[in-house]
């Protein structure tokens, strides 16, 4: 099911303990799965991963499509991997920087 | 967004590292999370509007500023310097707020709570944290060196955005620290917090400033991290002489905040060789760094034999991937590579407002900085001082940092300020404060003459004062308006 998703929306995986933090959408539902099952809230029940999308999700990384329209961070990393409309997303790649702080 | 989640994410993932050091107090990630959940439901409890914070660094601070993004309140760090009359006028402004503090201070309409009453024990605050539409995270009064001091507003997302964009999440090894010398009050004092718990790096506090007390804490502590104001860096310098230190540790040391005199940062390389050097330049109204000057940059600049790319060592480096910076003139057109004129930047972690002033950003999302400089063709920026701070005589506009870079290169001259002085003929002149090396015997004629040989003769300062030393205010900042107060006279 396609949904509205807005920056800042934390959604969690029905199928492992990855969790997610909306950082930018476009504005235009989108069925947004991790591990072959869409996300819900935190603390829905569990349904069993897809093999074929369990690739996994690392806390930290931020993941985006190839055309960056849309950006996740990963909160707590997971089993699954993050899909849009069935397509897979990647890590954002970021340039190392030097702590300035 | 709430900047909540960042110390979620750093507890759940290294709950055990240890986040803060200050004296003989240790606390962990996990420890820090469990503060702040207690802090919010002390801010819950009390119905207050914000929470406001009066005291040096310590433990209590990073548990406020995370305390009141899980309540849902702005954070609003205080400068403890200001005299006690100052400090009502700005309380004055947050009516309703819960005020952290171990002074004794009342005000209308404002609740106290000690820094051990708010870290104590008690029940935590165990909901989520609010993702409110353009919530506020941090209200900083600007150091109002030209006037009454303004709220800047930095919203979640401006802070998420810069902290998202520059630091990696657990980027820190498990025994790195860093040691926090600027004060909570200071933009740098939040993104200190925001990066290093991101990262997972230890935060060690020195509440107070010393370069002997800095140098032992840096060697107890095994510092592998620091940030320093320029007048911090020269303090260190001084304080070691030609005694190389002995820190093992200490990997990088990034600086900014102000303007670095070249000779300073020369002279903080040649004492630290084996340490990399990152000049930082932001600003309150950006959330921070938006230009860095990295390690390699100031190596290859040290070691260069091309004039263009020594000189880098001057500049401020380029702008950060997310953010972009732009040059205009006086009109508001774009200017090419090596033109003067005013800084404008854009960018997700720009957040350009103060209270009861609105946004300053334009229609494109552009905020003015007010800083003057150019962009070299590497897209190195160079700052040439504030836009208030030119110099109108006879109608011309003089910017003091390109006559202040002349008088600096001069091997008897260790510091200059040049200002704006009253002049009958000319409207205003140039006045230059001038910090003489020990031992000089430079005169006034011979610099107004270096001046005039290198530049035109309108940039030739009609005044030079000899001085003892430049007021700069605790976090680096030259006080201009006190070297123009004190020319004129």
């Amino acid at each position: 099911m396609s949904v509205q998703y807005k920056a800042g929306a934390k959604l969690a995986s029905t199928v492992c303990d990855g969790q997610i933090l909306v950082l930018r959408v476009p504005a235009v539902p989108i069925e947004l799965w991790i591990g072959g099952a869409p996300v819900a809230a935190a603390g829905a029940d569990k349904v069993a991963i897809d093999p074929a999308l369990a690739g996994g999700i690392m806390t930290g990384k931020r993941y985006t499509d190839a055309a960056e329209t849309m950006e996740f961070l990963c909160t707590k990393g997971g089993a699954g991997s993050i899909s849009v409309d069935g397509v897979v997303l990647g890590i954002k790649a970021a340039k190392a920087l030097p702590s300035s702080d | 967004m709430n900047l909540f989640t960042l110390l979620e994410m750093a507890a759940d993932a290294m709950g055990d590292r240890i986040a803060i050091s200050h004296g003989d107090t240790e606390i962990s990630f996990a420890g820090l999370l469990a503060a702040a959940r207690r802090a919010a439901a002390r801010v819950e409890a009390a119905g207050a509007t914000r929470l406001a914070y009066l005291a040096v660094n310590a433990p209590a601070a990073p548990v406020a500023l995370f305390a009141a993004a899980l309540a849902g309140v702005p954070y609003v760090p205080i400068n403890y310097r200001l005299t006690t009359a100052e400090i009502a006028a700005l309380l004055a402004r947050l009516p309703g707020a819960l005020l952290v503090t171990d002074d004794a201070v009342t005000a209308d309409g404002i609740a106290v709570i000690s820094l051990a009453a708010l870290l104590a024990d008690g029940a935590e605050h165990d909901g989520e944290a609010p993702d409110a539409e353009r919530g506020i995270a941090v209200e900083l009064f600007t150091s109002g060196t030209t006037g009454e001091p303004k709220a800047a507003i930095l919203r979640h997302d401006n802070l998420m955005a810069y902290i998202l964009g520059t630091v990696d999440f657990m980027g820190a090894d498990a025994d790195d620290a860093t040691i926090v010398t600027v004060p909570p009050y200071h933009v740098a004092g939040i993104s200190a917090v925001l990066s290093s718990v991101y990262a997972g790096r230890r935060m060690v506090q020195l509440p107070a400033f010393d370069p002997g007390e800095w140098l032992a804490l840096v060697a107890r502590h095994g510092v592998s991290n620091a940030f320093l104001v320029p007048t911090m860096l020269q303090r260190i310098t001084e304080h070691l002489g030609d005694m190389p230190p002995d820190l093992p540790s200490l990997r990088a040391l990034a600086y900014g905040g102000g303007r670095m005199p070249l000779a300073v940062a020369q002279r903080a390389m040649d004492l630290f060789p084996h340490v990399d050097f990152t000049n930082a330049y932001g600003l309150t109204e950006t959330s921070s760094t938006i230009a860095l000057l990295g390690p390699n940059d100031h190596r290859a600049a040290r070691a260069a034999a091309d004039p263009a790319v020594r000189a880098r060592l001057g500049s401020v480096g380029r702008a950060l991937p997310t953010v972009e910076i732009e040059i205009r003139d006086d009109a508001g057109h774009p200017v090419g590579s090596g033109i003067a004129g005013l800084v404008f930047v854009r960018g997700d972690q720009v957040a350009g407002e103060y209270q009861g002033l609105g946004s300053l950003l334009d229609a494109a999302g552009w905020f003015p900085t007010r800083d003057r400089g150019w962009i070299d063709s590497g897209g190195y920026l160079y700052l040439d001082g504030r836009a208030d701070d030119v110099i109108v005589r006879g109608g011309e506009n003089i910017s003091p940092g390109e006559i202040e870079a002349v008088l600096l290169a001069h091997p008897q001259v260790s510091d200059v300020a040049v200002v704006a002085v009253p002049d009958e003929q000319w409207g205003e002149a140039v006045g230059a404060a001038v910090v003489l090396a020990t031992g000089a015997t430079v005169t006034a004629t011979e610099l107004q003459a270096l001046v005039h040989a290198k530049l035109r003769s309108s940039r030739v300062p009609a005044l030079v004062r000899f001085v003892e030393a430049l007021p700069y205010n605790e976090t680096g900042k030259l006080l201009r308006r006190v070297v123009r107060a004190d020319l004129s006279q």
